[in-house]
């Protein structure tokens, strides 16, 4: 942890007269209204009845739990989540594996390829995404143009239009975006192992291999974790890939809990409360380990 | 592949401080098949990377009637595109609406994190570690999983469809890396500095903003640049709190092109080119302090 507690020192100025409040209570109610809040009201609206237009008609007990879990495509929703975030999360860490190693390598413009990776990352999501499903697009997509002309398909086909081709290349999509971050927090992992440990494996004689289970891969683990927690974090929560793409469609086919959600939101917004709810138990899960992995406290 | 007797490890290049001593000739710059290929795959990677950018541009350029040609590249290409998309769409209401959102955002967290930032750096308070838990956890959670609650939170207030209820939510869910970084970047400045202004006669004010803060410079510049980016790319809350095509901002815009009859992916692709494009730039900059404010310093 790079905060360390500042030495105790005594002030001669106003600052210890006035104490913490002043300078951290702005930042604190900010997060109490913006964070804290739609916490709160989550978890009330859960178990309320409330009309489309908005007006609360009283208590819904856990009727809207019940509800969301009667949903036909409830169970399928789930399974496909857990799903899209394992298979997202566990291939974008395999690869950037391998891309952490090849641009920490030297090689004539390294900082120009570098750069270019880090595109998918600035840009919006969103965009991105509509980028795909554009390049997708049975009519003219490009990347059908492409596939016809390397001969792997015969004809155009319409990639998003069923759930069966649409996963897959949504996971791309999402791949894709979390790569940068991900290949950066390992090359950040990578600087820290020192030059001379490598420096003693090669005088021991150990192959390319050896040097990378023996020492790369172990000395990587405290970032490859933190990369872990917080794609899963992320993955779980990109909605706008699955909404730029399918929404959810066809039916709930291709939907996340979090796509799920939100087209609960549009019927019956206890229900998507309620499903949000279960939402945030989840990443509230996935933060936990990632105070643990991040080893917060440690130093404090 | 490699051998064992070459350098297996990465080499730490750019910590190297410029007047080191020069590399022993082992590194000499002769290109060994292993660079070319390193060399070949890496520029490949970039190009695949900027791969749907380009696309982006290429049917931003594209007349209106070459829309539907399987052809890579237009026969003739349209600047006016990037033009008339303003005139002939309401996306500049949207483009208007997104700057005030991540201007103001911006200058929102800098306010209330600069001084938070400040005495969390300097001082031991009671509370110190708590209130860094409380910023750390909120960088996990993303407005997607809170939706619901904001929405009905927003609701409630009576905000929706306001520029201020975007800039506050935006603001808030960007708080925590802002916090994070200049934390760390004032703690890595030595209070001693301050005191010896102090000392000259400045007050403990003109030291914090003549001597710390232009130190702090990178930090801040990283908090800014991020915060703008990652407001301007913001779609889940805009959608949910706007409902309004002339109150939303530009993604938002964008995505509802498509749920238009006929989709006029030259002007789609022209307004996000020109949303894209400035932020990848702006990112480049900051690139290499965002893996630690992302990681909470986890990884260096």
């Amino acid at each position: 942890m790079s905060l360390k507690a500042p030495p105790v020192r005594r002030t001669r100025g106003g600052l210890a007269r006035l104490g913490p409040l002043p300078w951290i209570a702005p930042v604190v109610l900010l997060i109490l209204a913006v964070v804290v809040w739609p916490v709160i009201e989550l978890i009330r609206t859960s178990f309320l009845n409330i009309s489309i237009a908005g007006i609360v008609r009283g208590s819904a007990g856990t009727d809207k739990y019940k509800k969301l879990f009667d949903e036909t495509d409830f169970g399928h929703v789930l399974l496909w989540t857990v799903l899209w975030t394992v298979v997202v999360v566990g291939v974008t860490m395999l690869v950037s594996l391998g891309l952490a190693q090849l641009f920490n390598q030297r090689f004539p413009g390294r900082r120009i390829t570098r750069w270019a990776l880090i595109a998918p990352w600035a840009a919006s999501v969103l965009m991105t995404a509509i980028g795909f499903k554009w390049m997708l697009s049975r009519t003219a997509g490009v990347l059908n143009t492409v596939m016809i002309d390397l001969g792997l398909i015969d004809r155009s086909k319409d990639w998003l239009g069923s759930a069966g081709t649409a996963w897959p290349w949504m996971m791309f999509v999402a791949v894709f975006v979390s790569l940068p971050f991900t290949t950066y927090t390992l090359l950040a992992g990578l600087q820290t192992i020192p030059a001379d440990v490598y420096e003693a494996a090669r005088i021991d004689g150990a192959g390319a291999w050896q040097t990378y289970r023996g020492i790369t891969l172990p000395l990587l683990r405290p970032a490859f974790l933190v990369g872990v927690v917080i794609n899963l974090i992320n993955v779980f929560n990109s909605f706008p890939i699955i909404w730029a793409m399918t929404q959810g469609g066809p039916g709930s086919d291709t939907a996340t809990t979090t796509v799920f959600m939100y087209k609960l939101k549009e019927t019956d917004i206890g229900e998507s409360a309620a499903m949000s709810v279960v939402n945030f138990a989840m990443v509230v899960v996935l933060v936990l380990i990632f105070l643990k992995v991040s080893r917060w406290n440690e130093e404090d | 592949m490699a051998t064992a007797t070459q350098t297996a490890g990465p080499e730490p290049v750019e910590k190297q401080p410029a007047g080191s001593a020069p590399r022993p000739t082992r590194t000499k710059r002769t290109f060994r098949p292993r660079t070319l290929v390193i060399t070949a795959v890496a520029w490949l990677l970039a190009a695949l990377f900027l791969a749907p950018y380009l696309e982006m541009i290429v049917t931003a350029l594209r007349p209106a009637d070459e829309l539907r040609d399987r052809t890579y590249l237009p026969d003739k290409l349209h600047w006016s595109n990037f033009i008339d998309v303003w005139k002939e769409s309401s996306l500049g209401d949207n483009l208007q609406v997104t700057l005030l959102i991540s201007g103001g955002a911006t200058v929102l967290v800098l306010l209330v994190s600069l001084p938070a930032a400040y005495y969390t750096a300097r001082m031991r308070f009671r509370g110190r570690k708590w209130f860094l838990l409380l910023v750390l956890v909120t960088q996990m959670f993303q407005p997607t999983a809170l939706l619901v609650g904001l929405y009905r939170e927003f609701h409630q207030l009576d905000m929706l469809n306001s520029v201020w209820t975007l800039i506050l939510t935006n603001a808030a869910f960007n708080l925590a890396f802002a916090v994070w970084i200049l934390t760390a970047y004032i703690g890595s400045i030595p209070a001693e500095l301050e005191e010896a202004a102090m000392v000259d006669g400045t007050s403990r004010f003109g030291a914090m903003i003549r001597v710390t803060l232009p130190l702090a410079l990178p930090g801040v510049v990283t908090a800014v640049i991020f915060t703008f980016i990652t407001s301007w790319n913001e779609f889940v809350m805009g959608l949910t709190l706007s409902t309004e095509p002339d109150k939303q901002p530009l993604t938002v815009g964008i995505n509802n092109f498509i749920g238009a009859y006929t989709v006029q992916w030259n002007y789609l692709f022209a307004a996000s080119v020109v949303a894209i494009v400035p932020v990848i730039v702006l990112f480049a900059f900051i690139e290499r302090h965002v893996v630690s404010g992302l990681t909470a310093g986890s990884v260096k």
